[in-house]
């Protein structure tokens, strides 16, 4: 099994031990990698308020990457999975759309063709490898109460994610709870796991923002969560880089670790803290 | 086909604190979340309060929550909502928000008509008072507002909309879906001062969190958020938007693209916060004390930013400010 791995920007800057702890658990599935090492940034879901189509060329490009190899494109942020999906969604379903960025693409000999899935590490994984293989690699069960965080860019909106995100009910999810039970650990259950974190209108509304990310520990520490685990990396930045902004916003204290979700698995593998990367963390995870 | 039903009750003149009442009911296969309200209330309990009007998903009234998901009751089919959800299916109003509950199921709206009232949610035109002709617009033309023009202002999504929940002043994704109707419509002659207004910081397009809710429980297909993403690019495309934070943010993703092909995340900021970058150094110095930042000189750059340039350089459809 390969698949192109398109890292999006953060798991290259603020998030490094996404990408660390995404590559040790690959390796114990045996997942072979090809990073996308050449692709351009998504736009996270603001570059197309500036300019849609620049989005869309610059996105259509980035899946030929994947094209050209054959392989399936696999994402590691939800944001990059909904902006990849979205213009695959939009030039497979608008054949004029489609001519136009086939024509700037050209240019630097590419055309896209619409061959490759897109797919978050989440979904691949579930799909291709299952929750019985993955249970058999389990070394150190979790034995520890986990929130789910979902993060909205991947289970909303359901007709974009087309069956990728395995037709996920966005109201009631159950990906994230049905690994965690395989890895042995007990999933939370609470309101907010399938609310939005608030990252996107951090810089022009933070007192929004951190109100969001705020709501989402409260519930999560509230409902006997020793650890919250998200498949998005910006999500991550909000509830563990700025955990400490949101608890004086909220007039609380918390001390919720927020992990990856390959860096939850790789734990349960028995995979070393150091390798998953946990140190990168501000809000210290101790396992 | 047998369906449980936890139905939120609550009449502030009489009721400490709401609570759910249950209601086991029989209900055909083809029958719809309204058919099994109005059993509940012809046949056990005349005292459930609920809104309906029209009973063809057109007049918006009737709209509630279902399983955490807002719903047009009339539209609803039980069998789809049992599939979805199971055998219990838990009825709320659209918020439980105790200020605005009038009764049961029933909230007072006026929130979201106000919103609704502030966009101008008409078309703004010198026209005739006694025309010899209708005034045509070509289908093409017809399409660009069609899907718009569809929202009934059932509130499904201003009350599931996230930036709603932390941000009062918000306009909300059904009054900017209908600023996007007007100015998306050659008729109006309003496009200017609607695209001003939604433009601001705080209450406009900016302030979307990008949550999808509105896409997801639209029952119209009016699809807010996309049509929000129009607003922002015609905001660019008439001058209008203002050089703030979100522009700037916006922006800049051009010219960190253009520089690196991925994002600089750091500069960024900088170049969307100008001064005030400054408030960010707190968590700024406690990443940089975890390995989470990357210097100028250890920015990675794409390998392919070559190509990603020229890209840039031949798709882009309108100038940078700077
Ligand atoms: S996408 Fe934006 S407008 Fe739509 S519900 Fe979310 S925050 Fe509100
Ligand atoms: S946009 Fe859709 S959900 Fe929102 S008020 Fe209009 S019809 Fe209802
Ligand atoms: S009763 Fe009119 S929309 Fe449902």
């Amino acid at each position: 099994m390969k698949y192109a791995l398109y890292t999006g920007c953060t798991a290259k800057e603020s998030t490094p031990e996404l990408l660390k702890s995404t590559l040790a658990v690959a390796k114990v599935l045996g997942i072979e990698i090809e990073i996308l090492n050449e692709a351009s940034c998504c736009g996270a879901s603001h570059l197309q308020d500036f300019d849609e189509f620049l989005s869309l060329v610059l996105n259509a490009r980035n899946i030929c990457l994947a094209e050209k190899r054959g392989l399936k494109l696999v994402t590691l942020c939800n944001t990059c999975q909904l902006m990849l999906e979205n213009t695959k969604q939009k030039l497979d379903s608008d054949e004029e759309v489609k001519a136009k960025v086939n024509e700037k693409l050209a240019e630097v000999g590419y055309k896209y063709t619409g061959e490759s899935k897109i797919q978050h590490f989440l979904y691949a994984i579930l799909e291709d490898v299952g929750l019985e293989e993955i249970s058999k690699h389990v070394k150190k069960p979790l034995n520890l109460k986990v929130a789910p965080f979902y993060g909205c860019h991947i289970i909303r909106p359901s007709k974009t994610h087309d069956g990728a995100n395995l037709n996920e009910n966005p109201f009631k999810p159950n990906a994230i709870e049905s690994l965690i039970k395989v890895l042995l650990g007990e999933p939370v259950d609470y309101a907010m796991k399938t609310k939005c974190c608030g990252f996107h209108v951090d810089l022009q509304n933070t007192p929004v923002s951190e109100k969001l990310t705020a709501s989402a520990l409260i519930d999560a520490s509230e409902s006997g969560a020793e650890m919250m685990v998200t498949p998005c990396p910006l999500c991550h930045l909000n509830l563990d880089v700025k955990q400490k902004a949101a608890a004086k916003e909220a007039n609380k204290e918390f001390n919720m670790p927020v992990l990856h979700l390959p860096q939850l698995i790789g734990l349960a593998f028995g995979i070393e803290p150091k390798e998953l990367g946990l140190h990168h963390h501000v809000t210290p995870v101790e396992v | 086909m047998k369906v449980t039903f936890k139905v939120y009750r609550y009449n502030p003149e009489t009721d400490d604190k709401p609570h759910y009442e249950k209601y086991e009911l029989e209900l055909k296969d083809d029958g719809v979340l309204l058919d099994a309200l109005n059993q509940i209330k012809w046949e056990i309990d005349g005292s459930l309060s609920y809104r309906r009007s029209c009973r063809h998903g057109i007049c918006g009234s009737c709209a509630v929550k279902l399983n955490g998901k807002n719903v047009l009751a009339c539209k609803t089919s039980i069998k789809e909502a049992v599939e979805m959800f199971g055998s219990t299916l838990i009825v709320e109003p659209l918020t439980k928000n105790k200020e605005k509950v009038i009764k049961d199921l029933v909230i007072d709206k006026k929130d979201f008509w106000d919103k609704n009232a502030k966009v101008k949610p008409y078309l703004i035109a010198e026209i005739d008072e006694h025309p010899e002709s209708e005034n045509l617009i070509k289908p093409a033309l017809l399409e660009l507002i069609e899907e718009a023009d569809y929202c009934i202002a059932c509130g499904c999504c201003y009350y599931t909309c996230e930036s709603i929940r932390a941000n009062k002043d918000f306009l909300g994704p059904q009054a900017l879906a209908k600023t996007y109707r007007f100015t998306a419509d050659v008729r109006d002659q309003a496009k200017k001062e609607r695209l001003e207004l939604v433009d601001k910081l705080g209450i406009g397009i900016w302030d979307c969190v990008k949550c999808q809710g509105c896409i997801e429980v639209c029952p119209k297909g009016v699809d807010p958020f996309t049509k929000i993403t129009h607003l922002h690019n015609q905001v660019f495309e008439e001058g209008v938007a203002k050089r703030n934070v979100a522009t700037k943010h916006a922006e800049g993703f051009v010219h960190s693209i253009k520089k690196h092909g991925i994002l600089d995340e750091g500069m960024l900021v900088l170049y969307s916060e100008g001064a005030n970058v400054v408030r960010h150094m707190p968590e700024a110095i406690s990443m940089f004390m975890k390995g989470k930042i990357k210097l100028p000189w250890q920015m990675p750059k794409s390998e392919g930013l070559d190509e990603i340039q020229k890209l840039i350089e031949i798709s882009q459809t309108h100038e940078l400010k700077d």
